[in-house]
């Protein structure tokens, strides 16, 4: 299932990467590549920093060393003009939704795609429609975020990600809080969106299940050692990893820490 | 998919023959693109059968004007439809239809229109303002038996919280009302002493400036400089706190959230108001004294008249009313926090609804007042 094209062209390189939290090193030295239609996920234990590599791939926080290119261009080292340019390819979705309260649902998906001001009324309403639609949120498009539940926020929230069909799609816990049925649905959509669209996806997530069902190539933020624990198919990773931290993580604690 | 460049308007052809109905597709499907040209009348039913250009390209525009043509076609129907086929289509592009028709549309999600009449707004707006006006009574009466379970030493509040709310409404508040207070003297001594110098009788700026200041002036501005910045604090706090759950985290600790979060608000506003306007009075006289300085009132003199001027029961009369105001503006603003919805826009709405509030109280409270005062012959 998660069988995709040989890597070629590396969408995304990070090297050397440091990032800080005031004075504090929350990791140093990341040094991995995202590759065009991966579908990558960023995996660690909690509070080891996985949001906040998520903050700094999309331009949101400044390394304290080191660069992070999108098409071989050094995103860290552009002006904000370029800069700007290539964050309109990015498409995120946060880990609340962080949908705009004081907008309807079709509103938030439709504000993005709105912004040039050249699309159609027909065309938007059925691309909201259809978005909405895409993440199981068909008929919502009057709701408020603060009426539909949480599982349904975060929904709407891919829904708004996905607006602009970017290339690069950041979800940030995606699968949490949603129910069984819901996140194998979830899934379901990351890997279509992969598939048919050419979308490369960047996904921070523990839910296991998910990591094995969809991704392609993984890296463990070990947050003992401050830097990464192992970089590749997350499959590979748990039953052959020489870390023992990734299989004890990748095998919910139960196997044991010597390679098979 | 936008290998192939092909700059031609999108297109949808429809072919109908016989009960078969094919779509044929061509152009660039972009969204900031040209408009999208339809040929042949658009049937009450799902293509039979697609056709793709080779060279079409696309972004999603072209599986939502799919979508939405599937939708209406089975939205319309009466009947059961069987699931469309979409014979034709790539494997990618048939994949997202069928996950997005994978879940049916929510028929209770579309909202009825409107159509209530005129009558029943108007009884529904009665019943919104019988509602808040119980709700106001209801909460008064609760923030009472808090105060009493306070003075009988069963209220549970973390102390802290108290001197905190203390220092935020008492000493951080002081810049400001010296600032308005004492601009408010000045300004009442300079309009003053324009009419009483043509009966040559500037002397009684002081008293002008003194009764007005200690009655009315000093406790208003107070309380009109604490609505707008301690009410408007309590009530954005107080929201999204419950916003947040922790309101309702607290109750499932066994806290009450009134004595926990009300409580120390009003003892800290109850404290503090009084305080503050005995302040603020003399700084508005004292701000009428640098007016009367240059207009050639020695300030001893100024200073005498106003002492003769203003008496005991005059100055008591605005520090009575401000542990009122105080009252008012703690209960009203913390009010509109507790009850606020569980959205950040609502902590905003909250805001603005405690400021209002505090402020209209406050001046029909004063206006209640000025009623009874006169009555007293006070």
């Amino acid at each position: 299932m998660s069988a995709t094209p040989a890597p070629t062209t590396a969408k995304v390189s990070v090297r050397g990467l440091t990032m800080t939290y005031g004075t504090q090193v929350v990791m140093h030295d990341l040094d991995f590549e995202i590759f065009d239609k991966d579908i990558f996920v960023i995996m660690g234990g909690s509070g080891c920093g996985k949001s906040t590599l998520l903050r700094h791939l999309i331009g949101l926080l400044e390394p304290a060393k080191g660069s992070i290119s999108y098409d071989g261009k050094d995103f860290t080292a552009t002006d904000p003009a370029e800069r700007t340019d290539i964050v309109r390819r990015f498409g995120v979705m946060y880990q609340s939704g962080a949908l705009w309260s004081s907008l309807t649902l079709a509103e938030n998906i439709s504000l993005p795609m709105e912004e040039s001001g050249k699309i159609q009324p027909k065309t938007l309403r059925d691309l909201v429609a259809y978005k909405l639609a895409l993440v199981g949120l068909a008929g919502y498009e009057n709701y408020y975020p603060s009426q539909i539940s949480g599982g349904m926020k975060k929904r709407a929230g891919i829904a708004r990600a996905m607006a602009r069909d970017p290339d690069l799609l950041f979800l940030d816990e995606p699968g949490a809080g949603l129910d069984p049925l819901s996140s194998r649905r979830l899934d379901d959509l990351i890997l279509r969106l992969r598939d048919s669209q050419g979308s490369t996806i960047v996904i921070v997530t523990h839910e296991l299940a998910s990591i094995f069902n969809i991704s392609n190539r993984a890296i463990f933020l070990d947050s003992a050692i401050h830097t990464q624990g192992a970089l590749g198919n997350p499959c590979d990773l748990r039953d052959h990893s020489d870390n023992p931290a990734v299989r004890l993580f990748l095998n919910r604690g139960t196997q044991p820490t010597s390679p098979r | 998919m936008t290998a192939a460049v092909d700059s031609s308007p999108p297109r949808a052809i429809w072919h109908q023959q016989g009960d078969s109905c094919t779509l044929e597709l061509t152009g660039n499907w972009h969204r900031e693109g040209p408009a999208l040209e339809v040929t042949g009348a658009t049937p009450n039913q799902c293509p039979d059968h697609y056709q793709i250009d080779a060279h079409v390209c696309y972004d999603s525009t072209l599986p939502a004007f799919l979508f939405a043509h599937v939708r209406a076609v089975t939205d319309a129907a009466t009947d059961k439809t069987p699931s469309p086929a979409f014979d034709g289509l790539p494997v990618n592009l048939r994949a997202l239809l069928e996950l997005a028709l994978a879940v049916p549309e929510e028929s209770e999600t579309r909202t009825p229109p409107d159509s209530s009449s005129e009558i029943r707004k108007l009884g529904d707006l009665a019943l919104v303002v019988w509602t808040n006006g119980r709700d106001l009574v209801e909460f008064t009466g609760e923030a009472m038996l808090s105060l009493g379970r306070f003075v009988t030493g069963r209220a549970i509040f973390r102390a802290e919280d108290f001197w905190l709310t203390l220092q935020e409404c008492g000493v951080q508040a002081l810049p400001i009302v010296s600032l308005i207070s004492f601009l408010i003297g000045v300004i009442l001594a300079f309009v003053g002493n324009v009419q009483l110098a043509n009966f040559g009788a500037n002397l009684f700026v002081a008293d002008l400036v003194g009764i007005a200041m200690v009655r009315e002036m000093g406790v208003m501005m107070t309380a009109i400089i604490m609505s707008g910045r301690t009410g408007a604090a309590f009530a954005a706090h107080l929201g999204s706190m419950k916003a947040n759950e922790e309101i309702d985290a607290l109750r499932t600790f066994g806290f009450n959230p009134f004595d926990f979060l009300v409580l120390p608000r009003l003892l800290s506003l109850l404290v503090m108001m009084p305080l503050l306007t005995i302040y603020a009075n003399i700084t508005g006289i004292l701000g009428g004294m640098l007016v009367g300085y240059f207009v050639g009132i020695p300030p001893v003199l100024y200073w005498t008249e106003t002492l003769a001027a203003v008496t005991l029961t005059a100055s008591s009369l605005g520090v009575i009313k401000s542990v009122f105001f105080g009252a008012t503006i703690a209960i009203g603003s913390c009010r509109q926090g507790m009850q606020a919805g569980n959205s950040t826009a609502a902590v905003g709405q909250a805001t603005t609804r405690a400021v209002v509030t505090a402020i209209t109280c406050v001046i029909v409270l004063d206006s209640a007042f000025a009623a009874i005062f006169t009555l007293l012959h006070i």
